[in-house]
């Protein structure tokens, strides 16, 4: 069972959609229980990040994510991805949930690009990963965000090109993360979600 | 580099696909769900449905609509018509639409804009503004075009943006259903003013007209709608003539 984490932020049903389409038995919830009895997690997140970091302490799942995170695969979409790192300065300081090293910091590209970082972008592999395949490299998936993860290239599985190196997809040991919106980005981000949903 | 992107737009009326020229002598063409998906295999980067319903009935259908086709099409989908609340952006943004836009309503109301883009982020509200010729300028039409608001089209854009609006999607009035080609002249007012997004509609009948917004303008996508539906032109066509020409785009495989 993959349990889609319900704590007030994200969009969950686009991520049910996806994972129903691919016939993944899933659940959206926030009692700890069912988070312990998962398989596998996804950590949603829309918003902001000192928000999300908030409500996830206040439906009192922050302990049981990164407890869990040590004997489970746990993927963060979006701002759940941010969320799985140590800081993020979005609006001051917070902590994150410290499950790959690295920090979330405003994008600064080059050039006149604009910021929100919003379309389609390219994948390009740096490093291999159980839920990328080389078929990926310079396949398109589907970004949303203004703040990125700076992060060690050796947790980064791929990283996209927008006036600076921004890392698309992070990893380190089981725990995952994808800036882009795999529930959004076509053929995909759905063989990423179903590579997700197979990984030990 | 983020890709240009092509958007197939579906009129929907009372939950079936219909389309006009010049927004009169409407016809029905279809079903929205299986056009999305079709859409979606063609390689459509975001699918746009346009409610032209008028009724309450209508209105609820088009959130059918859209719940059933999130659960089939796994690429961004925008939902405009009839749009005048906060509490329909909510309505269609949790029944799967990705974005939501906006036009006469928020003409009438520009804190609507605002409004939306602090509840829900910018990101997911989108301003059409369908504009007309009028002198040298273009004046701000609404209601398929039958009523003039005496507003600069140029100024009400950078409005929008300044309200929170996350794009701009402009229809010239004077190309709709022409097919002689995006309005370039408009486009480039508009996309000189703003940093969103612009997203081109009104017009395109070849797939030279989808290079040449792209090399003339800074359009970040292009949006059509009879030219796919009667099936002159798939997505897939126009993706590989704009990778011919050296516009980067998503080529699916």
């Amino acid at each position: 069972m993959t349990v889609i984490i319900d704590y007030g932020a994200g969009n969950l049903f686009s991520i049910r959609n996806a994972l129903d389409y691919l016939g993944v038995e899933n659940k959206i919830s926030r009692d700890k229980k069912d988070l312990i009895d998962a398989d596998r997690l996804i950590l949603p997140g829309v918003g902001a990040f000192p928000d999300a970091m908030r409500m996830l302490d206040e439906a009192d799942l922050t302990q049981t994510i990164r407890e869990q995170a040590k004997i489970k695969p746990l993927m963060g979409i979006c701002l759940g991805m941010q969320m799985l790192f140590d800081k993020s300065y979005e609006f001051g300081e917070t902590t994150g949930l410290g499950l790959i090293p690295g920090t979330v910091e405003l994008m600064h590209p080059k050039g006149n690009l604009v910021i929100p970082h919003i379309g389609w972008n390219a994948l390009e592999i740096n490093k291999e990963c159980p839920l990328l395949s080389k078929a990926e490299e310079g396949q398109y998936v589907y970004f949303v965000h203004s703040f990125g993860a700076v992060t060690h290239s050796d947790n980064v599985g791929a990283y996209c090109d927008y006036g600076m190196k921004v890392p698309g997809l992070v990893f380190s040991g089981n725990v995952y993360g994808c800036q882009f919106h795999p529930e959004k980005s076509g053929d995909t981000g759905l063989k990423i979600l179903r590579r997700f949903a197979s990984v030990k | 580099m983020l890709a240009k992107r092509i958007i197939p737009c579906l009129d929907v009326r009372d939950g079936k696909v219909v389309k006009g020229i010049n927004f009169v002598g409407i016809k029905e063409v279809g079903d929205p769900v299986e056009c999305a998906e079709e859409y979606n295999k063609q390689g459509a980067d975001e699918i746009c449905f346009l409610d032209i319903t008028a009724t309450h009935e209508g209105r609820k259908t088009m959130v059918d609509v859209v719940r059933r086709t999130a659960q089939r099409v796994f690429v961004p989908l925008t939902v405009g018509g009839g749009i005048s609340s906060v509490d329909d952006f909510r309505e269609l943004l949790r029944s799967g639409a990705d974005k939501v836009s906006v036009n006469s309503a928020a003409v009438r109301n520009p804190n609507l804009i605002k409004e939306a883009a602090e509840i829900f982020g910018s990101q997911c509200v989108v301003v059409a503004i369908d504009a007309k010729k009028k002198g040298d300028s273009w004046t701000v039409v609404v209601n398929g075009g039958r009523i003039d608001m005496n507003i600069d089209a140029i100024e009400w854009a950078k409005k929008a943006e300044e309200l929170g609006a996350g794009e701009i999607l402009l229809t010239s009035m004077d190309t709709d259903g022409m097919k002689t080609g995006f309005d370039i002249e408009l486009l480039n007012a508009v996309c000189s003013v703003v940093k969103i997004p612009v997203i081109a509609s009104g017009g395109c009948g070849t797939l030279e007209h989808f290079s040449e917004v792209f090399k003339k303008t800074e359009a970040s996508a292009a949006l059509a709608a009879s030219l796919f539906h009667y099936k002159e032109l798939t997505v897939e066509q126009v993706k590989e003539h704009l990778r011919e020409n050296d516009i980067p785009v998503r080529i699916t495989l």
